[in-house]
């Protein structure tokens, strides 16, 4: 990154740990304080993110609605078995009609996201929802995920991020969205009863585990890549996970559970004591895979790479070694205690560098943008589609790693070029509204750049001089 | 059993024709050649794509996922191409195609992110290196400007590094006044990272001017040919393709991707016109898929896969492979097909014959971190 002006504590506090500041913000006289505070401002359940229709319902509802179509083909396949295995027009339909909504319920998710992040209360802890929902990323694309993915950071993150890592941990893998997208509802035991019924009935087709879950738990979601565990592992570690399911989906039959919602299923999972990492897991049905994520949440090197990535998300692409040691140290002493991990962040000295330590990616850069404009409603504003277009689909990573947080990832000939053209339309209904000469001061308190200063200044319009400001140096980093 | 055939007819070290002199290296780089390399992320299963039939063991590994051997483009009497693929076995028939099967990187754990960071960065370890093996060929060339582009709004890491190379990427974006296009370059102009950014991107989209282009294979394949036509235009380009990753119902995904991948190579060889027979392609993946099927109509993380070269360059219509087979004890940890090809070798003997470098020379700067690397050679027409 290269250097750039010199970064006030209160410029700081608001850009790098918030999500950026608005024009009406009061300067945080005690940074640090002001950011700990935060704590006790957050809201987990916000007013939009509640107003969303409930995934597990339309879920329900088409299950329901295939199956009806599906008796009612079977039916007519008896009486005319000439067209047997094609899908009725009224199923096709139900299916697109299906996609619609789900695809409604994404884009009012994301509106959701953006509003929390518009009227938030406690920016910074607003920024750490968006931290953990990366780091334990679905990706929406395929109908059923993208139907729970707004859930998903609602009911598995927001609650849990002042909360603990492994309970953090725990409802992720719960899931309905990661059990989806990481192909687990579908992972059966070789021996479980499910297979030897199944291979009883149909020897040709086997039926076994799937390793997808099991090994992105251990390579992305705690301990980390290369971090001493072997193929055998992940494969012991997927046994374990054999059964846990959602109800409704996935191959089981009949439940007793409500559709849409995780379920153990008994009949799915691998019999037997497993062992994983050299420790012997003999427990029962779902406790064996609950125990064994236990340990991996607190493994030593689940806390290294939480602190790592915690460290390059605030202090800059290559985490300093330093910080990462006391983040780790500080995620040891209170045994995975969120807020004290973040605590001991903003204790550090690394983060709070006085120059821009990190390119912000898209999805931050429009915050920050939505922000600093003094937006305070969405509204009619299409956020799902504007990410689309500046590369960050939200909850579409398109890899389980998530969004990469380097500049390297973001900073791109053309993705540049993207912010300057949507900076023009960004600033469209307020262009002769705000000042930027006056605005630019106000995001960056005692921070904003002369040579900015003096471009904004000569800009041949209000709204150049705005979206000049927006794809500035200094506003593109934080 | 299937005999372990040797189809492998790499020249290898000493191939005396194929080495050049680097001075005529550089005279020849005038002689427009392309070179293409598009990265399937998320390790694309290579016994579903290049079809081992007659290997006994195939067929009882996978199942049902073994494929539809009556609808496959029968290649020799080992390997069938996957259906879906109906313009690349065009090209095959026409020795505009090659495949080499049970390749694999430097890298053998199986981890998608560290798997492509060792396939883009051209190290023997993840992240290693910090730069890309495209970007270090790209220092190989003679001149200044645009020697290389990639197809995507961001520089993927293997086009990462010292020189200089510009990104594209159809949007649907209205573009901004001149003025403001004209001062954005000035808030960028004494900013080390902003500025070659900037300069790029405008040229790029210069490039770009008029092509209407979308986002579906047909259209990628058009611009990128575009670009890689224009008489100032980059030599070397790359795209990206995301998807492969099947863990679950991979018979009608992969059938999916492989059309818009053989739709994408089909619309590059027609938009390049003339250009074509100058032209490599080459396709490959960070790793292969288990050699079994999983259990839930896909497979799992594996080791070997196959990779492509596709284009007039190419001297194709074979295979070439040193075919470990599937049976047991021939499997990599009882699991995986078994790479038997270096693909850092690969890389730059067909980079550096596609440049008209000399090999040695590529593999060196190519692949600095490497063991020596003895390069693949007599894959292109000279």
């Amino acid at each position: 990154m290269p250097p750039s002006a010199s970064l006030s504590p209160a410029a700081i506090a608001m850009n790098r740990f918030g999500l950026g500041a608005r024009p009406d913000d009061t300067l945080p006289a005690d940074p640090k304080g002001w950011l700990k505070e935060q704590f006790v401002r957050f809201q987990p359940a916000t007013a939009a993110f509640a107003a969303l229709p409930d995934a597990g319902e339309l879920v329900r509802t088409y299950l329901d609605e295939q199956r009806q179509l599906r008796r009612q083909a079977s039916r007519e396949q008896m009486a005319s078995p000439v067209a047997a295995g094609t899908k009725s027009i009224e199923q096709k339909a139900a299916r697109r009609d299906y996609a619609q909504d789900v695809q409604a319920l994404y884009r009012q998710a994301v509106q959701a996201r953006a509003q929390a992040a518009l009227d938030t209360p406690a920016p910074f802890v607003e920024r750490l929802v968006h931290f953990w929902s990366n780091h334990f990323c679905v990706s929406a694309d395929n109908p059923q995920v993208t139907a729970f993915a707004g859930a998903f950071e609602r009911d598995a993150i927001r609650p849990h991020v002042l909360g603990r890592f492994e309970d953090m941990l725990l409802a992720v893998e719960h899931h309905p969205a990661m059990l989806i997208y990481l192909n687990q509802i579908q992972s059966i035991g070789p021996d479980s009863l499910a297979a030897q019924r199944a291979a009883r009935r149909n020897p040709e087709q086997r039926r076994g585990l799937n390793e997808n879950l099991g090994r992105e738990i251990m390579e992305l979601h705690t301990l980390g890549v290369r971090s001493g565990y072997g193929q055998g592992d992940v494969t012991e570690f997927a046994r374990a996970l054999t059964g846990w399911s959602v109800a409704g989906i996935g191959p089981g039959g009949a439940t007793d559970g409500r559709p849409g919602d995780f379920l153990f299923r008994p009949q799915l999972h691998e019999p037997g004591a497993r062992t994983i990492l050299g420790k012997r897991y003999g427990e029962d049905g779902e406790a064996q895979a609950r125990a064994a994520l236990i340990d991996f949440a607190r493994a030593p090197a689940t806390v290294t790479h939480v602190a790592t990535k915690l460290a390059r998300h605030f202090a800059g692409d290559a985490p300093p070694p330093a910080l990462v040691e006391r983040l780790a140290a500080s995620f040891q002493r209170s045994g995975g205690a969120l807020p004290a991990l973040y605590r001991a962040l903003i204790d550090s000295p690394e983060p709070w560098q006085p120059r821009p330590l990190k390119f912000k990616t898209p999805w931050e850069w429009t915050i920050s943008a939505l922000r600093g404009l003094g937006r305070s409603e969405i509204g009619a504003m299409q956020v799902a589609a504007i990410q689309n277009q500046l590369g960050q689909p939200v909850w579409k990573p398109g890899s389980p790693a998530g969004w990469d947080d380097i500049a390297a990832s973001w900073a791109g000939p053309d993705a540049l070029l993207r912010r300057v053209d949507f900076a023009q339309r960004l600033v469209a209904p307020v262009g002769d509204r705000l000042d930027a000469r006056q605005l630019g001061p106000r995001l960056l308190p005692a921070s904003f750049s002369r040579a900015t200063a003096e471009e904004v200044g000569r800009a041949e319009s209000p709204g150049d001089a705005l979206a000049l400001l927006l794809v500035s140096p200094d506003f593109l980093r934080r | 059993m299937i005999d372990r055939r040797l189809f492998l007819s790499c020249a290898g070290i000493g191939a005396g024709a194929m080495l050049i002199a680097p001075r005529m290296a550089l005279a020849a780089v005038e002689s427009d050649r392309r070179f293409v390399f598009i990265i399937q992320r998320g390790a694309a299963d290579g016994l579903n794509i290049v079809m081992p039939y007659a290997d006994p063991a195939y067929a009882r590994l996978r199942g049902a996922l073994a494929g539809d051997m009556a609808a496959a483009t029968k290649l020799d009497g080992t390997f069938a191409l996957h259906p879906a693929l109906a313009e690349t076995a065009k090209m095959f028939a026409q020795r505009q195609a090659l495949f080499v099967h049970a390749v694999a990187s430097p890298y053998r754990d199986r981890s998608h992110f560290d798997g492509q960071n060792v396939l883009e960065t051209g190290g023997t370890q993840p992240y290693q290196a910090k730069d890309g093996w495209l970007n270090r060929l790209v220092g190989m060339m003679p001149g200044a400007g645009d020697d290389a582009i990639a197809i995507t709004s961001t520089v993927p890491m293997a086009l990462r590094g010292a020189r200089q190379v510009t990104s594209y990427a159809p949007s649907a974006l209205p573009q901004p006044s001149d003025d403001l296009l004209l001062r954005a370059g000035r808030l960028y102009a004494e900013d080390p990272q902003l500025h070659p950014l900037w300069t790029a991107a405008l040229e790029a989209r210069g490039l770009a001017a008029g092509s209407g282009a979308r986002q579906d294979p047909a259209s990628l394949g058009r611009l990128t040919a575009s670009f890689l036509t224009k008489p100032n235009g980059p030599r070397i380009a790359m795209l990206e393709t995301g998807g492969w990753d099947t863990h679950s119902g991979q018979q009608g995904r992969l059938a999916a991707q492989l059309r818009a991948l053989d739709t994408l190579l089909a619309a590059l060889r027609d938009g390049l016109g003339p250009a074509w027979k100058e032209t490599t392609v080459l396709v490959a993946t960070e790793f292969g898929r288990t050699a079994a099927a999983n259990g839930t109509g896909g497979t799992d993380h594996g080791t070997g896969s196959v990779a492509w070269l596709v284009g007039g360059a190419v001297k194709g219509g074979r295979i070439v492979s040193d075919w470990p087979g599937l049976g047991t004890g021939q499997l990599y940890q009882d699991r995986d097909l078994k790479p038997t090809m270096a693909l850092d070798a690969l890389i730059a003997g067909v980079a550096a014959e596609s440049m008209a470098l000399d090999p040695q020379h590529v593999a060196r700067t190519v692949f600095p971190l490497a063991a020596p690397v003895r390069p693949v050679t007599g894959l292109i027409a000279a």
